[in-house]
């Protein structure tokens, strides 16, 4: 009994909870690829750096907040910054729109085009962020780091093994059901966001119907900055910021965004999830987990470790890979007739 | 034109005939002045300036020969770079001696393809590579910082003196990471220790956690780290102490910051390995450098003005550059007249008349092997927010 228990309590705390946090956080990034690749149809590639630009916002802002004493408790001071930087990416985003999508849209022009253009938009965000916080790496996060700490669960239980959960992880996984949930009343019960579904099935249509493009677009790119701000932060806090390792989250998100079937809002948080726990799992040692849950007799000698951790980029790539080959329109895509 | 060629000949016919005239020798400095050390090389080309100044001014050398140093850029990473760079400084600028390269990848290079060819005395003072002690370097080549399989040999002592039998240990994946991995773990076996798993780690990610979690069920009861302090291996520990998987580290040069303590707490259980210095070299050479205007402190500036100092030494002994590096030995160890930072003009002297120098210089230079330092290092551990020297370590 106390083995299976603590069988349970060390994948709870090593793949579940981590791969949970990391899923959601993924789709924060996938939801604002898909909505983009819907409504404005072209694969955002600078959407990466957008992320950790709104961080970089966020922990100048919250700098200042600390700096007049503002906090939350328990909470990081990050949450309110995080609410502060939505309203400035939104205005960048919108900037960058007027400055260089818009006049692409205007004279049709095709999908790739779009995605070099926000290639480099990509690499002037980049350069922005090293003049706004520089290169190196910074922990931002304060109030309570933990809800359940190691040594404190060991003591209360008596277990061997520890269970973990950051402040983080809790406020990544409550914070994407909370704003997935909001998004979905968006897009399914208020008329903007019906409009803007519409906007992106038929555009044509949309447009004799009377819907604002215009509008349309500014919504959508506000959607994004609430998405990838949020994501963003939530990341930040989770692993502590380093700028440039958000363009490491490119090719999960992406590969989220197609297993889900681009354009799907509901398929990106899947495909996140799906994305995030295959890097987890396959690189996982299991060898300690199988120990407790199988009978003494069967316990495994060696790691049980499928690949090692430096091929988990791999897997996305794989994933990727294998859903293109085999369902290309992705788990809740609409297949192209 | 006739008159001109009569000047060039008459000019070289009368260098031809005085060969105790004074002579200005030029010395290349080969270090990555662009690349990823970029911010440490300006003041370790300063220290071996400091070197060459202090030799040239003093009109001692040979026959009160005055002495040039020639810089170059290795850029740190890219080999053929490098050897261009050390070819044009042998061909154009016609150098008797190279004080470089700073990593080991262009330094093996530089050594390989251009030093040997070229009977070159090359004296690095920051490639620590366990790869560059093999023996092909026909004599031509030493170095002044210790080679990274001795600290790997320390710190596995370090280890089985605390008690620790089994440990975990993960490295950065890059030469010095590997190099540092391999040579502790080989002394580790050796002296009857267990690594239960090592794995490399690649710096710049955001997340350790699946490498910690590989690394915390193969167990062991402490975790060794070899790898940076602002970059891997702070995510390692980061990673460890969130899971609850380590509570105790041992780490190498690469993760001597007290910007850990700062960030995971007074009490982090941390101890390891340092090159370090201590004792009347480091501080004359502090009082010099300060003196002329530069930077003491930097990493590697004391081996870099040892490095120059030890081949204008050698040229002394040896009368002749080609035959300098014959003489590197001679005046790195003893016996002979201990000589410090700024005693330069001294051994000159010593030398001339036909005496014995052990050059200490500014980093305790001992020679050992195939021609590197054996280092001092000390044992530190973390009290309260400060790393403090448990003890130093020495060649035995």
């Amino acid at each position: 009994m106390t083995d299976l228990l603590n069988g349970l309590i060390h994948l709870t705390s090593m793949l579940v909870l981590p791969g949970l946090a990391y899923g959601s956080q993924l789709a924060f990034g996938a939801l604002g690829v898909t909505l983009i690749f819907g409504v404005l149809r072209f694969s955002n590639f600078a959407h990466a750096e957008g992320m950790s630009l709104g961080t970089a916002v966020c922990i100048l802002l919250t700098l200042w907040l600390q700096g007049k004493g503002i906090a939350l408790g328990p909470l990081p001071t990050a949450l309110i910054g995080m609410c502060l930087a939505v309203p400035v990416m939104a205005l960048v985003f919108i900037g960058t729109d007027r400055a260089l999508y818009q006049h692409f849209r205007r004279i049709n022009a095709r999908p790739e085009v779009f995605m070099i253009v926000s290639a480099g938009v990509m690499l002037i965000m980049n350069g922005a962020i090293r003049l706004i916080v520089g290169p190196d790496g910074r922990e931002f996060e304060d109030g309570e780091r933990f809800i359940v700490t190691a040594g404190g669960f060991r003591a209360w239980s008596g277990l061997a093994e520890p269970l973990v959960l950051k402040t983080s992880q809790a406020m990544t996984i409550g914070l994407a059901l909370a704003v997935g949930f909001a998004l979905f009343l968006f897009l399914n019960r208020t008329r903007s966001g019906r409009s803007m579904r519409a906007y992106a099935d038929n555009r044509n249509l949309a447009l004799l119907s009377g819907v604002d493009p215009d509008r349309i677009v500014r919504l959508t790119w506000v959607l994004v900055a609430v998405l990838s701000v949020t994501g963003g932060v939530l990341f930040g806090l989770d692993k502590g910021y380093r700028p440039f390792v958000y363009q490491q989250l490119l090719l999960p998100m992406f590969a989220a965004a197609v297993v889900g079937g681009l354009g799907s809002p509901l398929g990106a948080i899947a495909g996140s999830m799906i994305v995030a726990f295959s890097e987890l799992a396959l690189t996982f040692a299991w060898k300690k987990a199988l120990g407790y849950l199988l009978p003494a007799a069967w316990a495994p000698e060696g790691l049980m470790q499928f690949l090692s951790t430096d091929y988990k980029f791999a897997i996305s790539f794989l994933i990727l890979v294998v859903v293109l080959l085999v369902r290309p329109a992705g788990l809740f895509g609409k297949p192209v007739k | 034109m006739t008159s001109i060629l009569r000047a060039l000949l008459l000019g070289s016919a009368v260098a031809a005939a005085a060969p105790a005239m004074a002579e200005n020798l030029k010395i290349g400095i080969l270090f990555g002045f662009t690349g990823p050390i970029e911010s440490l090389t300006p003041p370790m080309a300063d220290g071996a300036e400091l070197a060459m100044k202090e030799v040239s001014d003093s009109h001692l050398l040979r026959g009160g020969d005055t002495v040039t140093a020639v810089r170059g850029d290795s850029t740190c990473t890219d080999a053929s770079a490098a050897t261009a760079a050390a070819e044009r400084l042998v061909t154009v600028d016609k150098i008797v001696a190279l004080v470089g390269a700073d990593c080991s990848g262009v330094t093996t290079a530089v050594l390989n393809n251009v030093a040997v060819p070229n009977n070159l005395l090359m004296i690095s003072p920051s490639a620590t590579s366990p790869a560059l002690a093999a023996d092909t370097d026909r004599g031509l080549f030493f170095r002044t910082a210790p080679s990274d399989a001795r600290q790997g040999e320390l710190l596995s002592k370090v280890l089985i003196d605390r008690g620790i039998k089994t440990a975990a240990v993960t490295y950065t994946n890059n030469d010095y990471g590997k190099g540092f991995a391999d040579s502790f773990v080989a002394a580790y076996k050796a002296a009857g220790g267990k690594a239960t798993l090592v794995i490399p780690h690649e710096d710049g990610k955001a997340d350790y956690s699946a490498e910690v979690s590989a690394l915390s069920v193969a167990g062991g009861e402490t975790l060794v780290v070899l790898g940076y302090a602002d970059q891997g291996g702070h995510g390692i520990i980061k990673a460890s102490l969130d899971s609850g998987a380590f509570d105790s580290f041992a780490v190498g040069d690469g993760m001597h910051s007290e910007k850990l303590t700062a960030d995971f707490g007074p009490g982090l259980k941390i101890f390891g390995t340092v090159p370090w210095t201590v004792g009347d070299g480091a501080t004359k050479f502090a009082a010099l450098a300060k003196a002329a205007g530069k930077k003491a402190d930097s990493s590697f500036v004391r081996e870099s003005y040892d490095a120059a100092a030890l081949i204008l030494l050698a040229i002394q002994k040896a009368g002749d550059p080609a035959k300098a590096a014959q003489h590197v030995m001679d005046v790195a160890n003893g016996p002979g007249e201990k000589i410090y930072p700024g005693e330069l003009a001294k051994a000159l002297k010593i030398l001339k008349d036909g005496g014995n120098v052990d050059y200490v210089g500014a980093s305790d230079v001992q020679m050992i092997g195939t021609g590197e330092s054996a280092g001092s290092y000390r044992e530190f551990e973390n009290k309260g927010g400060k790393f403090e020297t448990v003890r130093m370590l020495t060649a035995e």
